[in-house]
């Protein structure tokens, strides 16, 4: 079992950095997910630590050891892919044997069988050990390279949008197995995705990345009550959180003609950006600021609805069984506790500067 | 599958089917009449019109093996009871086979160490042509190479000249090296006119390959190497038949050079077949044997490797 550490890794393609001073600490049997948009450095986080990338500069640790010099092979750690994950020509067995056939590891041939037994009745893929891999369907196969990585019990899984490349439904399933997995194992996961849903589902912590950097690390509740900045704040939730430019005045936002309670500590005159979960903003005939519906989305559990608020527009979940109907006039308030101000230049959350 | 198809398909198709079948005539006739004269006695080679109906001998493989002479007078009933089939075959065309005057051996023609040296030359050359490329090719494909695009280039560019042009150069530098009548002088040469093109073709291949697989054996434990042998190799046996029959190919037609850079020792078959033209009457028949089994070697080649060939053909289109 291993903790994973990262310091000041740099690493450059051509003129574009990948990776800007980046520092990371994966706690050992942690499941840590980073969140990342495509070209934010996801990928080659994996990659440097599972030394298939050389960093421009900065310490790879693995456990105790600094891996630097250290090839693929020596590092003992499992990479699961999106796809072209599994070794074509060979038949499910083959793949899950060729880990355990490396030189580098010396296991007897009753070793090998009872890894590769034991990995696939936890996968449950005992009845697929003599097919060819193109033979399987999409789960099957990613079940299979998951099955190709515990079979070595690797200190650290690393995993780069695997289940990025399946229909929904089996996405769910295997994340929930993934998850059991983890806990079964107790080892140490680096999970990759740029699906926020995934990373509020699965991750023990979360690192939200941007451009090369780490912006935020956190529990998933951290990352999406507090937000350190209006990026990250965007990056998590759907309908994502509204962010509305306004004022702070006299204890309360000011929206353009619109006057709102916030309940934000030590709030002084200054323009703010105020942010609010769609699920934080209320419909109720009382309420203090009118807007018309300008749009609603039935999502079956929840309506989505968009409010025309002067210039800006606001998503409000509400209950499905709400009768409203477009370009009706609806009154709305929001749950002033819940309300973030940001600072309209920064993007910092003022909470937390 | 049964497709629907409408008139027009059927008709274009049908008008396909006779095209393709007039091109085959074209240019399978030239390979038939060989094939018949190789097997026809000599005073129908050049019959006119054609004989087309026969009795196939072997006699112009036997005279194409031996080295003969003319017979002054009819042979003896004695001898030619005696002597093996081949040399009764030499006999009826009124010839006898020209015989070591101490031991009695037939002596040979120089067709079967020419038709050797043409295996061994392009054989080795192929070989060392396909394995150079394929490594070659696979470093391009996944290695950061610095100025790659120029190696490339220059690669490409060693083909953009007709080789014969620097024939005599390569002639006296040959000469002075001691390459000049070697099979390792036509090896080397018949390799390097080959790499270039297999560097370029099996990079087309690996690079459909997806790098994923070798860095999943990377992570796996496996060595660059043990990776490369282990993964990339099996994926890429399409791409290495197509490229090995192209480079046989090239190998065993080439004429030029064998003429040029060989005599006695290292000549190979193309340019010994078209002198038996010029060496007294020509004799027909025993030049359409050699080309005959001239032909054989690349037809077997390419027959063996045409599952692989027919998706090697469409470069690089590779399952994923």
């Amino acid at each position: 079992m291993a903790r994973i550490e990262i310091k000041g890794l740099n690493k450059s393609f051509g003129a574009s950095r990948a990776l800007r001073d980046l520092d990371l600490v994966v706690e050992d049997g942690e499941f840590f997910v980073l969140l990342g948009r495509t070209g934010a450095g996801k990928t080659t986080i994996l990659r440097s630590i599972a030394g298939l990338e050389k960093p421009d500069s900065g310490m790879v640790k693995i456990g105790d050891h600094d891996v630097g010099g250290w090839t693929a092979a020596q590092r003992d750690v499992a990479l699961v892919l999106q796809q072209y994950s599994l070794y074509p020509r060979l038949t499910v067995r083959g793949n899950l044997e060729f880990p355990l056939r490396s030189k580098t590891r010396k296991f007897t041939e009753s070793e090998i069988a009872a890894r590769v037994e034991k990995a696939a009745k936890t996968l449950q893929i005992t009845h697929l050990m003599d097919r060819k891999v193109e033979r399987l369907s999409g789960g099957e196969m990613q079940r299979v390279s998951i099955g190709r990585a515990i079979v070595r019990q690797p200190a650290v899984f690393l995993m780069d949008e695997p289940l990025s490349a399946l229909d929904a439904k089996l996405r769910e399933s295997l994340r929930v197995e993934l998850k059991r997995l983890h806990s079964d194992l107790g080892a140490t996961f680096l999970f990759v995705t740029h699906d926020q849903v995934e990373a509020m589902s699965m991750g023990d912590k979360i690192g939200v990345l941007r451009q090369g950097r780490l912006v935020q690390v956190g529990t998933p509740s951290d990352i999406y009550e507090r937000p350190l900045n209006t990026f990250v704040a965007r990056s998590v939730g759907s309908p994502p959180m509204n962010l509305i430019n306004g004022r702070m005045s006299g204890g309360e936002a000011q929206i353009g003609a619109f006057r709102l309670p916030v309940s934000i500590a030590g709030a002084v005159e200054r323009p703010v950006t105020f942010g609010v979960r769609p699920e934080n903003v209320t419909l109720q005939s009382g309420a203090p600021v009118e807007a018309k519906v300008f749009d609603i989305e039935d999502q079956g559990v929840i309506k989505v609805l968009t409010l025309e608020m002067g210039s800006d527009r606001l998503h409000v979940t509400v209950p499905a069984g709400t009768k409203v109907g477009r370009d009706e006039m609806v009154r709305f308030g929001w749950k002033p506790d819940r309300v973030l101000a940001f600072d309209p230049d920064s993007g910092m959350n003022l909470a937390l500067a | 599958m049964a497709e629907v198809k409408t008139k027009g398909e059927v008709i274009v198709n049908r008008a396909a089917i006779v095209a393709v079948m007039l091109a085959l005539v074209v240019m399978l006739t030239p390979i038939l009449w060989i094939t018949a004269t190789a097997f026809k006695p000599r005073n129908l080679a050049t019959t006119v019109p054609p004989t087309v109906m026969f009795e196939p001998t072997l006699s112009p493989f036997a005279k194409l093996f031996t080295k003969r002479s003319q017979l002054r007078e009819p042979v003896e009933q004695e001898v030619y009871d005696a002597a093996p089939w081949w040399e009764q075959l030499v006999f009826d065309g009124g010839e006898q086979v020209v015989r070591n005057k101490k031991t009695g051996e037939a002596t040979p023609s120089g067709f079967g160490g020419r038709y050797l040296n043409s295996l061994i030359v392009s054989i080795v050359s192929t070989v060392l042509a396909v394995s150079m490329g394929t490594i070659t090719a696979y470093g391009f494909s996944r290695f950061r190479v610095p100025g790659e695009q120029d190696w490339l280039f220059f690669i490409l560019s060693t083909r953009m000249l007709p080789p014969i042009v620097v024939a005599i150069p390569m002639f006296l530098m040959y000469r002075a090296v001691g390459l000049y009548d070697t099979h390792i002088g036509l090896i080397i040469l018949y390799t390097a006119f080959n790499l270039s093109f297999a560097v370029w073709i099996m990079k087309g291949f690996i690079d459909e390959i997806p790098r994923e697989y070798e860095e999943a054996a990377l992570v796996d434990g496996y060595t660059r190497l043990q990776a490369f042998f282990k993964i990339v190799l099996p994926e890429a046996l399409t791409g290495i038949a197509a490229t090995a029959v192209f480079c046989f190919i090239t190998a065993w037609n080439e004429y030029a050079f064998a003429l040029m850079m060989t005599s006695r020792n290292a000549q190979t078959a193309p340019p010994y077949i078209p002198s038996q033209v010029g060496s007294g009457l020509s004799d027909w028949t025993v030049i359409a044997s050699g080309t005959f089994l001239f032909l054989l070697p690349v037809a077997i080649f390419t027959f063996l490797l045409r599952n692989h060939l027919l998706r090697g053909m469409s470069f690089g289109a590779i399952r994923k």
